[in-house]
């Protein structure tokens, strides 16, 4: 009984923080690996997808400003201006104290999209530029039903506009803030390696060399572990391997930018 | 009977010491919180004014490019200068200050909205590349305001949370700090200005 009652707690609790999360359905949630494309609503093909990013990444690497494109099937009820601000705040588009993200973001069931700029590029890329890229860049390749088109002219004008605006730092793409933990990851499990390592020479008293022999055996089979583990956790933490983007800054959004239709 | 008074003494000293430090935490607290509400206040006064000093322009392109309305143009004319001469001291964003501010900054926002709505029938504004501009610049305003009174708002929620909390509450009586107002939700009012093309 004691149990039941225990269980039917912890699936209510379970159920109350579920419709907690709920509200934050709206938006959706970084892709791991994150990337700046993200086409929830399947308006380009892979290729497609695959050069946009690549354009995108490259001008993110030189310059730290990041452009991410995100379709959606709908707006569920939001202003698209407000779910653009929204969702690039929510994601940090662009570099924490610089603000310097810029979405593109497009509703393919409203019809609807919008540029917004973040706080750091709203003297660069000002409203008025941001409507006239998508009246004049996108929109005529919306109507058409090249969505690709649209989106890599857009993305062409809005890096001719922000250019020189940012650079990177000379350590930038290296990891950024990930390596150390790597590090520390490796360094322990050096440590640990030692340890046990010395350890087991003590515990082990008998014959001299039945024990030494052992003990290299041990170390070899550790190595080989901690390399399999450390390797694991490197994936995980470059997220998409050396070169790859690395992920949102924390930019922050203050609603610049501009909207239109197709 | 002279070490159960030491005692008494120690535990009273230790109770001034105590409640010393408390209201001096909580003190620290509500002045950065109260920090934070103003500045965020002065994101929210910065986009309305930005509102404000896109009318000109925006009133001086539709009486060129058309024979508009003056009816329509009158009242946008003058609800900008009421809102602009609602002027409110950071110090005191009191709940009722707030409502005024609001208000007074809701019939600009529906007298520019009514302008946006009669400037569709218009189609030589339609076709007048500077006065798209100024559409779109008006609109991407309308936006930093919605994001700036959000930020506010929460700003404020955060301020008031922590200040009506017990203890807290007694203390920021004591120190004479009050609970601020926040923007709400206007039923049409704010979205008006927000023209479809």
């Amino acid at each position: 009984m004691r149990l039941l009652q225990y269980l039917s707690l912890l699936l209510l609790t379970l159920t109350t923080s579920f419709a907690v999360i709920a509200s934050d359905d709206d938006f959706p949630k970084i892709s791991n690996p994150p990337r700046l494309v993200n086409d929830f609503a399947g308006m380009m093909n892979a290729e497609q997808q695959a050069a946009l990013e690549a354009k995108l990444l490259e001008y993110e690497q030189t310059s730290s400003t990041q452009i991410a494109v995100v379709t959606i099937k709908n707006l569920g009820g939001y202003e698209v201006s407000q779910y653009a601000a929204e969702l690039g705040e929510r994601w940090g588009i662009g570099q924490a104290g610089k603000d310097n993200g810029v979405l593109i973001l497009a509703s393919l069931e409203d019809r609807r999209m919008h540029i917004a700029s973040g706080y750091g590029l709203e003297g660069a890329l000002t409203d008025i530029m941001c409507g006239r890229i998508i009246r004049n860049e996108m929109v005529p390749y919306f109507k058409q039903g090249d969505f690709y088109k649209g989106f890599d002219k857009a993305a062409e004008a809005i890096i001719a506009a922000t250019k020189g605006e940012y650079h990177a730092e000379k350590d930038y793409h290296h990891g950024k803030k990930k390596l150390p933990a790597i590090v520390v990851v490796f360094l322990i499990i050096m440590i640990l390696l030692i340890i046990f390592a010395i350890s087991r020479g003590d515990g082990g008293n008998g014959g001299g060399g039945y024990y030494s022999g052992r003990g290299a055996g041990d170390i070899a089979t550790g190595m080989l572990l901690g390399q399999l583990l450390g390797g694991g956790r490197s994936r995980g933490g470059f997220g998409g391997g050396s070169g790859g983007f690395g992920g949102f800054g924390g930019g922050s959004f203050g609603g610049g930018g501009a909207s239109g239709s197709w | 009977m002279k070490r159960g008074l030491l005692i008494t003494l120690g535990i009273i000293l230790l109770i001034v010491v105590y409640s010393g430090c408390k209201i001096k935490n909580t003190q620290n607290e509500l002045v950065t919180l109260d920090e934070n509400v103003k500045a965020k206040w002065g994101e929210v006064e910065n986009q309305y004014q930005r509102r404000s000093d896109l009318v000109p322009n925006l009133v001086a392109t539709v009486k060129g490019a058309a024979d508009f309305e003056k009816t329509t143009l009158t009242q946008v004319i003058e609800a900008r200068a009421k809102a602009t001469s609602m002027k409110i001291d950071p110090s005191n964003l009191s709940p009722e200050k707030i409502q005024q501010f609001q208000a007074a900054q809701g019939q600009l926002s529906q007298a520019l909205g009514r302008l946006m709505v009669v400037s569709e029938r218009y189609p030589e504004l339609k076709a007048n590349q500077n006065f798209l501009d100024l559409q779109v610049a008006l609109e991407g305003t309308e936006n930093r305001i919605t994001v700036a009174r959000k930020k506010f708002n929460e700003s404020v929620q955060g301020y008031n949370t922590y200040m009506r909390k017990f203890p807290t509450s007694v203390i920021a009586g004591m120190l004479s700090f009050e609970q601020k107002g926040m923007f709400e939700a206007e039923a049409g009012a704010e979205k008006a200005p927000k023209v479809e093309f």
